[in-house]
C-alpha cells in the first residue's frame, strides 16, 4: 500500500492525514492487507460466505407509519436550515 | 453497420405506507423534511428495521418475472458523499440481491423478444436538494431519504431505443398490476439510467458504454439514446473514441452531456451492512405470495383476445394499463353489450376525455356501470352515437348520470317513422333541385339529405330510420 493510495482511500472516505501520519497508516494498512493475503491462501470452498457473525436472521417489520413530524427538534441541532430545509454549501451538478 | 447494445437501469419506488427501514411515512409532496425521522437522518445510534411489505413486493416481482428469489439476501453500504444522503451511504444490496435472473417479454415489430433482467435489489432513495430556493446555498428536503426502492437491471439486450421503451412499459405496466408502485414518473416513481455502446455488427466485442442517468419519461428515453447512439457513431466514425462515463440528459436541448462527476471514481466500496441481519425466505412465504398472484399482462392479452374476439392491437392498448383492463370489464358486465362496441368507446372516446382532462386511469369520473347504461341507451336507439358521445362529455364533466341528461335535455332519439316520415317529404320537397340531380345520377348526395334531416331534428333522429326512408323515398323517385 503506497502513499498514493493511502490518500486515494483517505479521500473516498473524507478522512484527512497529515504528512506525518502518512507513513505509519499506510504501512498498518499494509499489513492488515498482508494478514487478508494470508487468509485468503486458505481454501473456503465448501464453506457459504458468511454475511453476519451472527447467526440470526432479520426480523421484519409491520409497514405502518408511527413516526410523527419532529423536524423542529431535529433542526435544533443543525446550524444552517432555512424554511424547513437543512442549508448547505451550493453543490450543482 | 453499427449495432447498438443497451441496457437499461430501472429505480421503481414500492408503494408501501412506511419508508424502508423506518416508520416514517412515504407521502409525497408533504412539507420539507417533515417526514425525515431519525433513522432517515443517519443521526447516531439509530438503527434500521426492514419493512416486510419491501420484501413481499420484490418476491412479487421476483416471481412475476420468473426469477429466482433468493434464499438468504443480504444488505450492503453503498459509500459516497452527498448532501441528500445523510448517513453517507446508501443502503443497498450488492451481493445475494433478493431476485435475480429472471426476464420478461416484449412484443416489436410483430416479434416477440426476451429481454433477461440480470437482477432486482432493495434499496432507500436519497433525499432531494434544490439548487434554486437560494442564491449561493443548496437546501436539502430529506422526505424522500429511505423511500423504498427496487432497482431492476436488465441485461445488455435492448437493440434500439424503439425497444427500449417498449421493454420499460412493459415494467411500468407490470409493476402497477402487481400494484407494487404507482409508476408515476412525474414524482420520480419510476425513473431510469440507460447504458448504451455501439459496435460494428462484425465485432464479437462490446463498444465502450455511456451511462445516461435518471431519465424519468419514455420519450425522453428514446431521445436521450438516439442522440447518444448518434454522438457515438459520430465519434467512432472520425476515429476518435468513446470514453466511459456517466451523461445527463438534457430535454430542453434534446442533447447528452458528461455530468460533473460526484464520485469521482464511482468507488463505492460496498461492504454489508452490520446494522442488518441477513433476510431469509422461505417457501412457504414464497408460496403464499404466489397464491394471491393477480393475473398479469400477458395472460390478460390472451384472454382478451381470444374470450372477447378483441383484435390484438385493441386488446394491447387495454390491457397496458390494469385499471383500463378493469374498466373495460366491469363495464361489459351487464345489458350483453357488444364486446368490441365498448372496446372502441373507452379507446376512442373515454381515453381522449382522459387525456383532455389528465386524469389517469384509476380515477375516472364515470363509473364503468354509467357508461354501461350509455351505451343500452345507444344499442336501443334511444340516443344516437354522436348524442352519446355528447352525452358522455357531460357525464366525465359534471358527474351526471345518462338517463339524468337524456330526461333534462330532450336527448331522446326521434325514432317514431311517422314523425320521420313528415320530416323527410319536408326536406326532399325544400330542396327539389338536389332532388332532380340525384335522380340525373349524382347519388353522392345521399349524405346531403341525411344531413338536412338531422338539421331539421337537431341531431336527434334515428340514423337508421332516416336512411331507411330516404332510400325509399329517393328510389320510388327514380
Amino acid at each position: 500500500m503506497d502513499k498514493k493510495t493511502t490518500l486515494k482511500i483517505a479521500d473516498l472516505a473524507k478522512i484527512e492525514i497529515s504528512n506525518n501520519e502518512l507513513e505509519e497508516i499506510a504501512s498498518n494498512l499494509t499489513k492488515i492487507l498482508k494478514l487478508v493475503d494470508e487468509m485468503n491462501t486458505i481454501s473456503t470452498d465448501n464453506i457459504e460466505p458468511m454475511a453476519h457473525p451472527l447467526n440470526f436472521t432479520q426480523r421484519l417489520r409491520k409497514d405502518e407509519v408511527l413516526e410523527n413530524n419532529q423536524r423542529n427538534e431535529f433542526q435544533k441541532n443543525c446550524k444552517y436550515t432555512d424554511d424547513g430545509y437543512y442549508i448547505v454549501p451550493k453543490i450543482i451538478d | 453497420m453499427w449495432e447498438t447494445i443497451i441496457g437499461l437501469e430501472v429505480h421503481t419506488q414500492l408503494r408501501t405506507k412506511s419508508k424502508i427501514f423506518s416508520s416514517a411515512s412515504t407521502d409525497f409532496g408533504s412539507e420539507q423534511n417533515t417526514q425525515a425521522c431519525a433513522i432517515d437522518l443517519g443521526l447516531p445510534g439509530v438503527l434500521p428495521v426492514l419493512n416486510k411489505d419491501v420484501v413481499f413486493m420484490a418476491i412479487k416481482f421476483g416471481l412475476a418475472i420468473n426469477g429466482k428469489i433468493a434464499k438468504k439476501s443480504i444488505f450492503a453500504r453503498k459509500n459516497y458523499f452527498y448532501p441528500d444522503l445523510p448517513k453517507g451511504y446508501q443502503i443497498s444490496q450488492y451481493e445475494l440481491p433478493i431476485v435475480e435472473s429472471g426476464s420478461i417479454n416484449i412484443f416489436h415489430k410483430d416479434k416477440s423478444k426476451k429481454i433477461g433482467i440480470t437482477r432486482a435489489h432493495l434499496e432507500e432513495d436519497a433525499g432531494k436538494s434544490v439548487h434554486d430556493l437560494f442564491d449561493d446555498k443548496s437546501a436539502i428536503d430529506l422526505n424522500r431519504a429511505g423511500t423504498p426502492l427496487i432497482e431492476i437491471v436488465s441485461e445488455p439486450d435492448i437493440r434500439s431505443a424503439e425497444e427500449a421503451v417498449i421493454y420499460l412499459k412493459k415494467l411500468h405496466s407490470l409493476v402497477r398490476y402487481l400494484e407494487i408502485s404507482d409508476g408515476n414518473m412525474e414524482q420520480g416513481s419510476f425513473r431510469c439510467d440507460a447504458n448504451v455502446s455501439v459496435k460494428k455488427n462484425t465485432d464479437k466485442k462490446l463498444g465502450i458504454r455511456a451511462e445516461i442517468k435518471n431519465i424519468n419519461s419514455f420519450k425522453f428515453v428514446e431521445n436521450a439514446i438516439n442522440f447518444e447512439v448518434n454522438r457515438q457513431i459520430n465519434l467512432l466514425e472520425n476515429g476518435n473514441s468513446v470514453i466511459q462515463e456517466t451523461r445527463l440528459y438534457d430535454p430542453i436541448k434534446n442533447e447528452t452531456r458528461p455530468m460533473r462527476s460526484k464520485e469521482e471514481a464511482n468507488d463505492y466500496r460496498y461492504f454489508p451492512d452490520p446494522d442488518l441481519l441477513p433476510v431469509v425466505i422461505d417457501s412457504s412465504m414464497i408460496e403464499k405470495i404466489k397464491s394471491d398472484m393477480p393475473e398479469l399482462p400477458d395472460k390478460r392479452l390472451e384472454r382478451f383476445i381470444k374470450s372477447y374476439k378483441l383484435s390484438e392491437y385493441d386488446a394491447n392498448i387495454l390491457i397496458a394499463d390494469k385499471f383500463l383492463a378493469n374498466y373495460f370489464e366491469e363495464t361489459l358486465k351487464a345489458n350483453n353489450l357488444e364486446s368490441k362496441i365498448v372496446a372502441n368507446w373507452i379507446i376512442t372516446e373515454i381515453l381522449a376525455l382522459a387525456k383532455k382532462s389528465n386524469i389517469d386511469t384509476e380515477n375516472f369520473p364515470v363509473e364503468p356501470n354509467n357508461l354501461n347504461e350509455l351505451l343500452v341507451f345507444v344499442k336501443d336507439d334511444i340516443i344516437s352515437s354522436k348524442q352519446a358521445k355528447e352525452i358522455l362529455q357531460r357525464m366525465w364533466l359534471k358527474g351526471e348520470k345518462a338517463n339524468t341528461i337524456i330526461e333534462k335535455e330532450g336527448f331522446q332519439q326521434i325514432s317514431d317513422s311517422t314523425e320521420l316520415d313528415k320530416i323527410v317529404e319536408n326536406v326532399l320537397k325544400n330542396n327539389y333541385k338536389s332532388v332532380e340531380e340525384y335522380m340525373s345520377g349524382k347519388t353522392k348526395l345521399f349524405g346531403f339529405f341525411v344531413g338536412q334531416v338531422m338539421k331539421e331534428t337537431e341531431g336527434k333522429a334515428n340514423p337508421k330510420i332516416v336512411n331507411e326512408l330516404l332510400r325509399g323515398k329517393l328510389d320510388k323517385k327514380c
